[in-house]
């Protein structure tokens, strides 16, 4: 019940809102071409359900390989540069640089190094795009630990594979998660829009600039309302996995509430 | 046997660069078993960095620092002491059980036995009903006992305590006190206390050292010799004579 209590606040908001987009346009846009109502995006997914549901597939799955790829190489980097003094003194300031490029930019580049219909390149692009959020508050979680805790450790002999075990990785936690919940939305967008340059052609960015450069709004409208709910299925996996992860944490913002 | 044997100790962090600070300057020590020591001086004459010294954590520049007759860095390896900070430095993830078992996984108890010990060690800190609380539901007097439960679990022969009670409100500091000495007395644990608090140090030591700042040296030893605790101790002229003695010698000290 506690649970869906904390979801009823939006879910009202949100029927209130599609209620005002439908009652609006109803009222004032009975062409429909600027913004389609809800109804007929929703008949236009029902009616387009195979096409629709073939490009969330493709691009589902370059949203979550990328994120699962970026995930684990951004956390090996994180390991790394907390372990070792020259990791940290070469990957972090490359990271940084790196970081500074617009990485959605790259997309026709990615596209003419790994061809132009493969899902490769669009992977490739959610992979940068998520590895560094991880990478640098993973890092941050790793790090920024409370020196008592180290000091404790260091005074019972404990190696230093059990103080990153024991104080370190839980410690990380918090900062990896809040990286995730950015990561997801990121990788949404960026698999869509690398979509639109390249890979393949079944996939939902196509779908959207094809549908709306054939003035086929609504169609166009049913492919982002299926990335929003890639993106909203993942965030819910995401807050899901974080409590599971660390159930401590959810008993610190109740006694936040509380207090 | 010494509990703990310093002779001319000094630390000096960061040598031969412009940030070189000289914290400490030839301490020479000697503790025996079962004493409990404070170590008071205004901030900065180096007390927690003699701590840590004794502790291993850090290792002096010049000068010898031995434990139970062994090298500190050996005590260290061997457990011989445990260790409570100002923050109770519990872990968030583990629960109240985890936490005081947390330096009997790294020995290597088996599971039976740490349950056991982490009970014993609740009830000696009176806070048995809470075992399977997580740390953030607990009041910072609480955590704070569940760090010095954790400390002695494994029932070192020195236990080092660097300002554990700083934190905490007059009632609470004064009642953990007397659960300090009253663990203190049923285990016969030697412990070094680190505090700025004049009251605090009398209350609770058998020996006050009397430290100056920059660099960081021993200015005198006062010896308190009040017997048993209690609360009419808080009250009694011998108490607030020595609270005078050294309020007067860390006078002397700042001049």
């Amino acid at each position: 019940m506690n649970a869906l209590k904390g979801f009823s606040a939006p879910i009202v908001a949100g029927v209130v809102l599609f209620g005002l987009w439908q009652g609006v346009l109803s009222l004032f846009n009975p062409d429909g071409f600027v913004l389609p109502a809800p109804s007929e995006i929703v008949g236009a997914l029902i009616d387009n359900w195979d096409e629709v549901y073939q490009g969330a597939r493709i691009t589902g799955f370059v949203v979550v390989s990328g994120l699962i790829a970026g995930i684990i190489l951004g956390i090996i980097a994180a390991l790394l540069v907390t372990r070792f003094r020259t990791a940290n003194e070469t990957i972090t300031p490359l990271a940084v640089a790196v970081n500074a490029i617009p990485i959605i930019a790259l997309a026709p580049i990615f596209n003419n190094w790994f061809g132009l219909t493969s899902p490769r390149s669009n992977q490739a692009i959610v992979v940068a795009l998520v590895f560094f959020p991880i990478f640098i508050n993973t890092t941050r979680g790793l790090t920024q630990v409370d020196r008592s805790q180290i000091e404790l450790m260091e005074s019972y002999a404990a190696s230093r594979s059990r103080i990153t075990r024991e104080v370190r990785i839980p410690n990380a936690m918090p900062f990896f998660f809040t990286a995730l919940k950015l990561s997801t939305s990121l990788a949404v967008i960026a698999a869509i829009v690398a979509e639109y340059f390249g890979g393949r052609q079944d996939a939902l960015g196509p779908m959207i600039t094809q549908s709306a450069g054939l003035t086929r709004y609504d169609e166009a409208w049913a492919a982002v309302l299926a990335g929003t709910l890639i993106g909203a299925v993942l965030y819910f996996a995401v807050l899901v996995l974080e409590r599971v992860a660390m159930p401590w944490n959810s008993l610190i913002r109740a006694q936040g509430d509380d207090q | 046997m010494n509990a703990i044997d310093i002779r001319g100790a000094t630390k000096v962090f960061n040598p031969g660069k412009s940030n070189q600070v000289e914290a400490l300057a030839e301490i020479d020590l000697a503790v025996e078993p079962g004493e409990f020591i404070t170590l008071i001086g205004p901030s900065g004459c180096g007390k927690s960095t003699l701590l840590r010294l004794i502790a291993s954590l850090i290792s002096p520049s010049t000068g010898t620092v031995q434990v139970n007759a062994k090298p500190a860095e050996q005590a260290r390896l061997d457990r011989d002491y445990g260790m409570a900070f100002q923050t109770a430095g519990l872990f968030d993830w583990r629960t109240v059980t985890k936490n005081i078992e947390l330096p009997l996984e790294l020995m290597g108890w088996s599971k039976g036995n740490r349950r056991r010990r982490a009970a014993e060690m609740l009830e000696l800190v009176k806070l048995s009903d809470f075992s399977k609380h997580h740390p953030s539901e607990l009041s910072g007097g609480m955590q704070q006992r569940v760090a010095i439960a954790r400390a002695l679990a494994f029932s070192p022969s020195l236990l080092l305590m660097d300002e554990p009670f700083g934190a905490l409100d007059e009632m609470t500091r004064e009642h953990m006190q007397d659960e300090l000495l009253r663990i203190w007395k049923e285990t016969g644990t030697t412990v070094v206390f680190v505090t700025h608090s004049i009251p605090e140090a009398v209350y609770l030591s058998t020996r006050v050292v009397v430290m100056s700042p920059r660099p960081g040296t021993i200015a005198s030893t006062i010896g308190v010799g009040l017997g048993d605790r209690s609360a009419a101790t808080r009250d009694d002229p011998a108490f607030f004579r020595k609270v005078t003695e050294v309020r007067t010698a860390l006078r002397k000290v700042e001049e």
